[in-house]
């Protein structure tokens, strides 16, 4: 079983929302929409439930064209930012209110029920009231009723948002597994690239309405194909320059960029490109370090390893790997780098 | 320009408190210094807010007393106390222009004119916000926003402290790396006492120079970033700094050896035979998959971009652990080694000193 | 794949059923009044426009009694709203936050307007009396000659208080609920800002008021337009014209005169009059909406 979107486009007056976007998920694969704010996860979500009909493309459920078909004769689930539960209702309640509309038998209510709230571990709570719950327990409930329906397509749209921290750190590790479990299209709208890699699964990153890439997560976060999925999948933010900064790169490219974690302190080894800046500020974590540097016009965060406080206004020296840079046109496509292109910049 | 002392503050939403539990925030005494970046960190209902709340003067506190540069404010109104505040949700007023915003607290002050554009002026061209002065304040980001509500602070210059609650909630990720650098550089040039509520570590260990941690309405330690890293007093403490937190085994103890689930852990220093619950804590930084060391079953590892951790079993007990850049995982079986002078030793919960 | 199935027009069909009946067809036979003579015995002629051309002619009899009702309408609506708007938010700014105090508030405040409006008139027809009234008697006892029956200034006081009373309440309430929806962040700040009261109020609470106060603006204005049972029964429309507003007039022209033909052309003016108000307000409604930036 398989959604698919074939160049879906939606338009507000004076402005695009979802600019030709084609998509194809998998039944029993977890599929993360990471983007910024109004970058259009949110409508794409509305687009597959089936809330709002797109402008143009199509949308297609194993093959049949589903496009105008309402929300209510689809199989649908979706969990929201807020905590959206009953208020009057009882967590079993809430849990099981799918069930009786589609009218279960009390026997099979039950065990789904159980089966829920044993994997989202609200066993002990059932019988309270969502007032009466944590936040991180409120948005259980609302995950445990979406997983209950058996649903085929599952859309939580940044479902942990409103949770602190640790909340949030905890239910990323527990919910993957248990997404895994219910062999339905899961897809997961998040703005943190941090949580997408912990999700794992496969990763879509949409930028102003844009899908500009698609693929296994990992590999979408080690090879962007365009400079938009790069900026989008890097935190702290990528570090960029102009190609004209260096001569003999591959040919087209307009813009350089690398991540944090490949920029390291220090005069250049053999090897590597070194640049002069100075530090304009050092944020320190206790595990490691986050050192900004101005590069002429440019601001870039290197991540080190353990305590480095360096004042600010330092002139410092800073280097990177040439394999750990991107090249990227004027389109922002991503540009294969040609024969050791870099090694001949730094000679 | 001041010294904040909480001198005995403890309070109590219900009426007539009586058991610990009654009470929001328990009795606590800091002395927070001029000039110095302060995080309060915490879980949802730890007592951050009622604490900030305390300092701004919305919530009288039950007992104790409140002290700027060693004068009671305990009973004073919040807008007598001087300070600033940016909340989580933009605050702006709708109907004016940003340079209107800027100006607002100043002229609710009776500033002149003259005086009044030259703040604003120099008030914005700090926050990057000149360019913007004439747009009406409502049609601007969550970003912008918030450099709003801080410059309404800022261009006072008789504040005594900037506090913040939980600023970057509204934020996208990559701008919060913008913002975040912001509130620095502001912190080193007005040399100001900024107090800054959090439940993000990231947030809190990145802005202040010293991070209270509080968990149940109590301070649990008060310390440095990298203090709060490497040696922390509570294993809640441990839990909640690091990401994924401190791994934690129930053990035994005897004289520089513990012993986890029958495997035995070599310590840097003695331990006297301790009492009560005894654990062991080490940070996933400081376990690491290799060749050689204890043997463990891999549970699965994730590949988080630029470290891969590995969710692995000692014995019973499940812990996360670093796997090498280079490391070759086969199977489920491998071989976990832990710095000694990494691993510490918790009775009841609380910090253990070796002999 | 696509759900379309025609049998979905027989639900509908009953809402069009009773739109007509209630609606369009009244409608239509106003319009074909307006556009004849009668001299009763059913019997009419065509006269065409003439009636809106009388109608709107100011010099003629019957346009100068329109335009003289149509001012009284305006004037009457004008000086309302000029209360019931401050008074509603002053009053809105006053209430309590909570407790018992609020329920109390809001009980008495509704209280005015669960009464039916025949009913408000006749407690102010008696209220108001200059001999038996307990308002009208105190003010004459404070030796102000205050005689709504006979008196052209005492009949519009006492109809602008009687409405001041029966309506202020909805303004307060509707005020009430928006002051609600500010969050506490707001007055926070604005107490670090050191603002005073008045800054608050016209900073703050106005413009975060300004949906509800559209809303309430309207249902009085047009409310107050239409108004026809309070004075009604209170003064009759009397002393001479001075409180015949322009509902009151049209009874008297259509049931007292049985001018049907005129009192069609008013009423089709009347009505497109408040269409027209409608329409206004609800084109600055709308684009006050989209002046609101998007909320995430």
């Amino acid at each position: 079983m398989s959604l698919v979107l074939q160049d879906v486009g939606l338009g507000v007056p004076g402005a695009t929302v979802l600019d030709a976007v084609s998509l194809t998920l998998e039944r029993g694969t977890l599929n993360v929409l990471l983007g910024p704010t109004l970058s259009g996860k949110t409508s794409l979500m509305r687009v597959m439930a089936g809330l709002d009909r797109p402008d143009r493309g199509c949308i297609l459920l194993d093959g049949d064209d589903v496009t105008g078909v309402p929300v209510r004769r689809r199989s649908v689930a979706m969990v929201y930012q807020q905590f959206v539960n009953y208020p009057t209702l009882s967590v079993y309640e809430n849990i099981a209110s799918p069930l009786r509309i589609a009218g279960l038998p009390r026997a099979e209510r039950d065990a789904r029920v159980a089966e829920a709230a044993r994997l989202l571990r609200l066993e002990p709570l059932l019988r309270r009231l969502p007032g009466q719950l944590s936040g991180g327990q409120q948005q259980r409930t609302a995950i445990a009723r979406a997983l209950v329906k058996r649903a085929s397509l599952v859309l939580l749209d940044e479902p942990l948002a409103n949770l602190d921290y640790k909340l949030r750190e905890e239910l990323r590790e527990e919910l993957p597994p248990l997404f895994a479990r219910t062999g339905a299209i899961l897809v997961y709208a998040t703005t943190e690239p941090m949580e997408a890699l912990l999700l794992g699964g496969r990763t879509s990153t949409l930028w102003e309405g844009r899908v500009t890439q698609s693929g296994p997560t990992a590999e979408v976060y080690r090879r962007p194909n365009t400079l938009e999925a790069a900026r989008v999948f890097s935190d702290p933010p990528l570090n960029e320059l102009d190609a004209d900064v260096l001569p003999g790169l591959a040919p087209g490219a307009a813009r350089l960029g690398f991540r944090a974690e490949h920029l390291s302190l220090g005069p250049p080894p053999p090897g590597r490109l070194g640049f002069e800046g100075r530090v304009s500020v050092t944020e320190i974590t206790g595990s490691e370090s986050f050192v900004h540097v101005d590069i002429g016009a440019e601001t870039w965060v290197a991540l080190l390893p353990g305590v480095v406080d360096l004042p600010p206004g330092q002139a410092v020296q800073v280097h990177v790997h040439p394999s750990q840079v991107m090249a990227f046109d004027g389109a922002g496509q991503f540009v294969p780098a040609a024969e050791q292109p870099m090694a001949e910049a730094v000679a | 320009m001041a010294q904040i002392t909480l001198d005995g503050i403890a309070h109590a939403y219900g009426p007539r408190p009586k058991t610990d539990a009654d009470y929001a925030l328990r009795p606590l005494h800091l002395v927070w210094e001029q000039g110095k970046a302060y995080a309060l960190l915490g879980p949802s209902g730890c007592g951050k807010t009622t604490l900030l709340n305390i300092i701004s003067g919305l919530v009288q506190p039950t007992v104790g007393r409140l002290l700027f540069d060693g004068r009671d404010v305990t009973a004073l109104p919040t807008e007598r106390r001087n300070i600033a505040q940016v909340f989580q949700f933009p605050v702006i007023y709708d109907t004016m222009t940003v340079a209107g915003n800027l100006a607002f607290p100043l002229r609710n002050r009776g500033m002149g004119a003259a005086e009044v554009s030259a703040q604003v002026r120099k008030t914005a061209s700090m926050l990057g916000l000149l360019d913007v002065l004439e747009r009406p304040a409502r049609n601007l980001s969550a970003d912008a926003k918030q450099k709003i509500s801080l410059g309404r602070g800022l261009v006072r210059q008789d504040v005594a402290a900037v506090l913040f609650d939980e600023p970057l909630t509204v934020i996208d990720p990559g701008l919060k790396w913008e913002l975040r650098s912001k509130l620095k550089a502001v912190h080193r040039a007005l040399d100001l006492l900024m107090i800054y509520v959090t439940h993000d570590q990231t947030e809190a260990l990145t802005f202040a120079d010293q991070v209270v941690v509080m968990n149940g309405g109590q301070v649990l330690q008060v310390g440095t970033p990298a203090e709060l890293f490497d040696r922390p007093d509570h294993t809640f403490v441990g839990h909640f700094i690091g990401s994924p937190g401190m791994n934690l085994l129930p053990a035994t103890v005897a004289g520089a050896e513990a012993r986890v689930d029958g495997y035995t852990l070599a310590l840097a220093g003695q331990y006297a035979a301790p009492a009560g619950r005894v654990q062991v804590g080490v940070r996933p930084d400081f376990a690491e998959l290799a060749a050689e060391g204890l043997p463990v079953q891999v549970d699965r590892i994730d590949d988080l971009g630029r470290v891969r951790l590995a969710r692995v079993r000692l014995g019973r007990h499940p812990l996360v652990a670093r796997v090498a850049a280079n490391a070759a995982i086969q199977g489920t079986e491998a071989r976990l080694r832990i710095e000694p002078s990494r691993i510490h030793v918790y009775s009841d919960d609380r910090l253990m000193a070796p002999l | 794949m696509k759900p379309r199935d025609d049998r979905a027009w027989l639900l509908v069909l009953p809402v069009f059923a009773v739109v007509l009946f209630s609606a369009v067809l009244p409608l239509m036979t106003v319009v074909n009044y307006s556009v004849q003579d009668s001299f009763g015995n059913n019997q009419f002629f065509w006269n065409g426009m003439g009636w809106f051309r009388e109608l709107l002619d100011p010099t003629s009899e019957l346009g100068g009694r329109f335009l003289a009702a149509l001012g009284r309408n305006l004037v009457f609506s004008a000086v309302i709203l000029a209360i019931e708007v401050p008074l509603g938010i002053l009053v809105a700014l006053c209430m309590p936050r909570g407790g018992w105090q609020l329920a109390v508030t809001m009980v008495v405040m509704a209280l005015p307007l669960l009464v039916p409006w025949n009913v408000v008139g006749t407690i102010w027809q008696v209220f108001a009396r200059a001999d038996i009234g307990l308002f009208g008697a105190a003010v004459n006892g404070l030796g102000i000659d205050y005689n709504y029956a006979g008196n052209a200034t005492a009949a519009w006081f006492t109809v602008i208080v009687m409405d001041v009373w029966h309506w202020t309440s909805l303004v307060a309430l509707l005020c009430y609920a928006g002051l609600r929806a500010i969050p506490d962040a707001y007055y926070q700040a604005a107490r670090i800002d050191g603002a005073g009261r008045w800054a608050v109020f016209r900073n703050i609470e106005l413009p975060k008021l300004k949906r509800v106060l559209v809303i309430g603006v309207l249902l009085r204005f047009i409310d107050s337009f239409m108004i026809y049972t309070e004075p009604f029964v209170v003064t009759g429309g009397g002393p001479g014209n001075s409180t015949t507003f322009l509902s009151i007039d049209l009874v008297k022209l259509a049931l007292g005169q049985f001018d049907l033909g005129k009192a069609a052309a008013m009423s089709l003016v009347y009505n497109l009059m408040t269409l027209l108000v409608c329409w206004v307000f609800f084109t600055a409604m709308t684009q006050l909406d989209a002046a609101r930036e998007p909320t995430p």
